[in-house]
């Protein structure tokens, strides 16, 4: 295997008595796309928050890209390359699509002390910016105030927007979340479209969607990882099945047990 | 306004023109009604107006409530007096610095000691966001207000007197007429530069800051060195509001750097427009000429305009500016 491109090492955040994160340790190759499940409140987003620095963890190291980023706040993060998209949409609302996506590719060539020239004009971000809004197919909807597009719409764009920073690692914090079935569908086609050009840690509660994309499963349950391997594996997975996949599944799997 | 993005450009566009127009005629309009009462009371409100205007910048533009924009504006006034009072009986300025009239030395002066006070005080105060921001800048604002009321070699609350305005090179601004069209070119260059800001990577910046800071902090912006960049910028074009204000007054007094002015200059903004640079002299305009009309009726004009800006401010979100052109500028 490939030296990981991130590593959380014994990862732990309290807060007050509770361990939303108890004793992580994951690991992400290159060019994988690795899901996490669990059940509401499990400390997904909790973790999600701890790589992307929004949180400092409670104890525990987190490496990114050959150096120890525990320390380094968000921004710096993502100028690392390591970049997130949040479960509770986060745009700037009364900035057109295409400018929210612009910021993104703003922010990735550099500072932005830059006072004279009009932005909106600028051709080295607007070019980027389009292409990124018509990969998520919102270039129809580009001049639109973000604020005013439609949940799915905005929820393509908070991916859009993470995708513009050209992430070496992609963390998405259900980017499903709120979506229509038909709008899902498009988005985890969207999801395999991108599959292998970047290096996707996907946190999602739709079941045939991780099962669909992930190369490996990490199943957290009550802040630790019960469970990681193949999706094979974890469908497989007793304590799995008890903890999260339910009695159906369980069956499921039986039943297939049984027919093998 | 986002069905035709174009229109509403060309829409604020003309309306930021018609100002501009207006601005130029009055001195002939005032001549032509024998009022030149008129070309001094504009001369205030276009340097009102342009403290109003760099307050836009980080209040209307950047969402960052600063409870002490006077500050800089009134320091500036105060570099360019003290200079001037030094230049009057040839002493030195702390023992050190010799005084001037001369407006080359003086206002590039006024305008370093602006931004130096906003870098040293945003540098406090951008640490923190929302109302810990609002407290600190009024309580640094204060710091400065009562160390001028209590320097007595200076007039202390009375304040100071100049023997005159500054002294350019060519052009005499010691007449009314001219010091009416400077300002003026002043107020247009002043107003260039900060629409090319807010239009820039810069700009973006700074407005994705009021709607959003997190999301900039999550693609890589760290935001804080550009709030202070853009504490600092306003602090500088606040300066250039103070210099022309002192030359207007040709006086300096605490009352230019008090907490009440700076509360002036934020009715100014929200009256006017916020996020639209020009609404902002708009609002100061309406602001004196209102503070004139009814304070020629009663002394408790507060009691008036209070209510007034409540109902702009309900029924016309986007100021006097947005109720001309429809919607603030994002
Ligand atoms: N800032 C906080 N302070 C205190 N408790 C918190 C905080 N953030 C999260 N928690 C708690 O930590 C636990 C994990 O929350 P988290 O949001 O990470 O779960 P999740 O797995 O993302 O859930 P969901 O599937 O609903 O998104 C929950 O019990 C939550 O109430
Ligand atoms: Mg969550």
């Amino acid at each position: 295997m490939a030296e990981p491109i991130l590593q959380t090492t014994d990862l732990v955040k309290r807060f007050g008595g509770l361990v939303a994160t108890d004793h992580v340790s994951l690991s992400l190759v290159p060019g994988e796309l690795h899901a996490i499940i669990g059940p509401n409140g499990a400390g997904k987003t909790t973790l999600v928050a701890q790589l992307s620095g929004e949180m400092a963890p409670t104890a525990g190291r987190v490496r990114f890209d050959g150096q120890d980023i525990t320390d380094l706040p968000m921004p710096r993060r993502a100028r690392l390359g390591l970049v997130r998209s949040f479960q509770i949409t986060s745009i700037c609302p009364e900035f057109s699509a295409l400018d929210n996506v612009a910021m993104a590719v703003q922010a990735r060539l550099g500072h932005s002390f830059h006072f004279w020239r009009n932005a909106r004009t600028d051709p080295a971000l607007i070019m980027p910016a389009r292409r990124v809004l018509e990969q998520v197919d919102l270039a129809a909807r580009a001049d639109v105030p973000a604020g005013l597009l439609s949940h799915g719409e905005q929820r393509q764009l908070e991916v859009a927007i993470a995708l513009a920073t050209e992430p070496k690692l992609l963390l998405l914090d259900e980017p499903m979340a709120g979506m229509g079935r038909e709008e899902s569908q498009r988005m985890v086609s969207f999801l395999q479209t991108l599959k292998r050009r970047y290096t996707i840690l996907l946190i999602e509660h739709d079941m045939d969607a991780v099962f669909a994309l992930a190369d490996r499963i990490s199943v957290l349950v009550y802040g630790k990882v019960i469970a990681t391997g193949l999706p094979d594996e974890v469908r497989a997975n007793p304590e799995v099945q008890h903890a999260y996949l339910g009695d159906e599944a369980e069956e499921a799997a039986a039943a297939e047990a049984a027919n093998a | 306004m986002s069905e035709k993005p174009s229109a509403f450009l060309s829409r604020r566009g003309g309306a930021t023109t018609l100002c501009f127009a207006v601005l130029a005629l009055i001195p002939p309009l005032a001549g032509w009604l024998h009022e030149p009462f008129l070309i001094r009371q504009f001369i205030q409100i276009m340097a009102m107006g342009l403290a109003a205007m760099s307050l836009d910048l980080i209040l209307g533009y950047g969402g960052l409530v600063s409870f002490g924009h006077a500050a800089f504006v009134g320091l500036a006034g105060y570099t360019v007096g003290i200079l001037d009072f030094h230049a009057g009986d040839g002493s030195l300025f702390l023992g050190l610095i010799p005084g001037t009239t001369n407006a080359l030395i003086a206002w590039p002066a006024a305008i370093a000691v602006s931004m130096l006070a906003a870098a040293l005080i945003g540098l406090v105060c951008t640490q923190a966001g929302g109302t810990v921001f609002f407290m600190l800048t009024l309580a640094f604002a204060q710091m400065v207000y009562y160390g001028f009321s209590g320097w007595t070699l200076y007039g202390s609350d009375e304040g100071l007197s100049m023997g005159g305005r500054s002294e350019l090179p060519l052009l005499d601004i010691s007449d009314n007429t001219n010091f009416y069209y400077f300002c003026f070119a002043v107020l247009l260059l002043c107003f260039l530069a900060m629409r090319a800001i807010v239009g820039s990577r810069f700009g973006m910046v700074l407005r994705g800051v009021r709607q959003n800071e997190r999301r900039l902090a999550a693609v890589g912006v760290p935001t804080r060195p550009y709030r202070l960049a853009a504490f600092v910028i306003a602090g500088g074009f606040a300066g250039v509001a103070g210099i022309l204000l002192a030359n207007y007054q040709t006086f300096v007094s605490p009352g230019d750097l008090s907490w009440t002015r700076s509360g002036e200059l934020i009715s100014m903004v929200v009256l006017g427009g916020l996020g639209s640079l020009i609404g902002p002299v708009l609002g100061a305009a309406a602001y004196l000429l209102l503070r004139l009309v009814i304070g020629s009726y009663t002394t408790h004009w507060a009691v008036v305009f209070g209510p007034f800006l409540i109902l702009v401010v309900l029924f016309a979100r986007a100021g006097l500016f947005g109720f001309v052109v429809r919607g603030r500028e994002v």
